[in-house]
């Protein structure tokens, strides 16, 4: 009883343009990084433009160098607060779709209020957060309420997005709901579940950086975002551009960190990672 | 015997007889009868064929003795040991698709009806070797299917019916996607295994020649709402390639054609 050779795929289809691509992938983006950070500095010199307005980049480096004690301090109070903000909207997004996947009641009653907290800016809410709760806590909640919506809905489609057929076999062979969720709803759901994840990484340092300049504005913060909105008051543009440097770093490391937690997850068997690696 | 079923699966009479269905009809609210009433007795160990039109209800029929839907009216009985063991199930179902879970390797796809019975991990690595070995897939155990061919994940289909050790094994049009080659091949592999392991098949096809090659005895379906329009015996001891290309094969084929024609000429008009 045999058959013919299995199509062992990746090897053969999807090697070679991986070979062709990969460096390109990664070089470009860095080659334009090089171009514009020396259009940047040319600009700042030959126009001499003081500091005050426009810093070059040497001097934002030397600045992020300088003040590293306090930078790096106010990176740490932010990347806590994202990470807080982003660990409850991941186990909240995920609790509130399994619950509306058991019942519909809950469903009906609840996702319009859950649209409606998406669906209002984070920046308009942070000021009322911030009177009625303690700053820490009001900054995680801002971080909270943008990034868990994209867990949420994702959660849902992922849910629902089940094989017909599988599902079948499942109540063939008599599974509980418990087993299902386990082996056919989860599995089926991780896909979705991680592409919900990744927006949430960013959106959540988004919705704490909101919620520490609109605290900033009441004078006792430490994170990042006060420190850009401190150094705004105090013309210190060059740290200004430091502190911003450090928060897209942080957007991207964080950012990476859920992708290749994706791919880590899904590289053996799913479409979109298999993609990835070509 | 099934466990514990709704009103209308009773046990059928221990008359050798592995599946009944008597005045079986489904009905839907929104497109009307889809399927009967339909009339059809497997005795245990045969191996029967249902044939007809596409939408006739053939594949509706072998969800409802499947249990997977819940007849509108009529009786479904299915008799059998039922396996006393764990994990036991008495129905083996392969669906037109192959139906794996992506995530799973080739391994864990055959193993699920044993996960799912709680079956212990010594001898559910046992059973799932054996049903692997069975189809000819030993080697690729922890392969994923996307690595796999159409044929092959058919074969990984069938070995995950055959985990349980069922009575009965259903089949709905499993070769249908496949190449021809692929699917002479799976046919007549599908015979040893009947012949092997005595299982009462009830296969569902479109095809009046893998019909006519494989069953003992093909029933005939109107179209839709399907009934039985006629029931062919193959007397027919060897089942090979020789077989194929005999005129005895043309016979029972024109045989079946003909009823075919017949079933869907009573109801001209309706069917396009």
């Amino acid at each position: 009883m045999s058959e013919a050779e299995p199509q062992r795929r990746q090897g053969e289809e999807n090697g070679r343009p991986h070979h062709r691509i990969g460096p390109l992938r990664v070089l470009l983006p860095i080659a334009v990084l090089i171009a514009g950070v020396v259009v940047w500095d040319l600009v700042v010199r030959l126009n001499e433009i003081p500091p005050y307005v426009l810093p070059g980049p040497g001097l934002v480096v030397r600045t992020l160098i300088a003040d590293w004690p306090i930078l790096g301090e106010s990176l740490q109070v932010t990347l806590l607060t994202a990470l807080e903000g982003f660990i409850a909207a991941a186990v909240g997004g995920m609790a509130l779709a399994l619950l509306f996947s058991q019942s519909k009641w809950l469903e009906f009653s609840l996702l319009p209020y859950a649209i409606i907290l998406q669906v209002t800016p984070v920046i308009a809410i942070a000021p009322l957060l911030l009177i009625y709760l303690p700053q820490h806590l009001a900054v995680v909640a801002c971080a909270w309420i943008v990034a868990f919506f994209p867990v949420l809905s994702n959660t849902m489609l992922g849910l629902n997005s089940v094989d017909r057929g599988l599902a079948g076999l499942f109540k063939l062979y008599g599974a509980s709901p418990l087993q299902t969720l386990r082996h056919l709803k989860m599995p089926a759901a991780l896909p979705y579940i991680l592409g919900g994840l990744r927006i949430a990484g960013g959106l959540s340092l988004i919705g704490a950086v909101a919620a520490e300049i609109a605290a900033g504005a009441a004078g006792s913060g430490s994170g990042l975002a006060y420190r850009i909105a401190e150094s705004g008051y105090r013309l210190n543009i060059p740290r200004m551009f430091a502190a911003l440097v450090l928060l897209s770093a942080a957007g991207v490391v964080i950012y990476m960190g859920l992708a290749l937690l994706s791919h880590l997850l899904l590289r053996r068997w799913h479409e979109s990672a298999l993609r990835k690696e070509s | 015997m099934v466990s514990a079923g709704p009103a209308s699966r009773a046990s059928a009479s221990p008359d050798g007889i592995a599946i009944r269905l008597s005045g079986v009809t489904k009905a839907y609210d929104d497109r009307g009868l889809a399927l009967g009433p339909l009339d059809l007795e497997v005795r245990a160990g045969e191996f029967v064929s249902l044939l007809g039109p596409s939408g006739c209800g053939k594949s509706t029929a072998l969800r409802l003795i499947a249990g997977l839907s819940e007849p509108t009216a009529g009786q479904v009985a299915l008799t059998g040991r039922g396996s006393g063991r764990r994990g036991g199930h008495s129905i083996g179902y392969v669906f037109q698709e192959p139906t794996l879970m992506p995530w799973a390797t080739v391994r864990d796809n055959v193993r699920l009806p044993l996960t799912l019975a709680h079956v212990p991990a010594a001898e559910a690595d046992r059973r799932v070797t054996e049903a692997l070995a069975r189809v000819g897939l030993g080697e690729f155990a922890t392969v994923y299917p996307r690595e796999l061919s159409g044929g092959m994940k058919m074969r990984v289909s069938l070995a995950r019916a055959l985990v349980t050790d069922p009575d009965v094994l259903l089949l709905d049009e499993p070769f249908a996607a496949l190449d021809e080659i692929t699917r002479f091949r799976l046919n007549n592999d599908l015979l040893v295994l009947w012949r092997d392991l005595g299982k009462t098949v009830l296969f569902v096809t479109h095809s009046v020649f893998e019909s006519v090659y494989l069953s003992q005895r093909v029933a005939v379906m109107t179209a839709r709402p399907g009934r039985i329009a006629a029931q062919i015996d193959i007397a027919v001891e060897d089942r090979n390639e020789d077989f194929r290309t005999s005129a005895d094969y043309a016979g029972y084929c024109r045989q079946v054609s003909q009823a075919l024609a017949g079933a869907s000429g009573s109801r001209s008009g309706m069917s396009s």
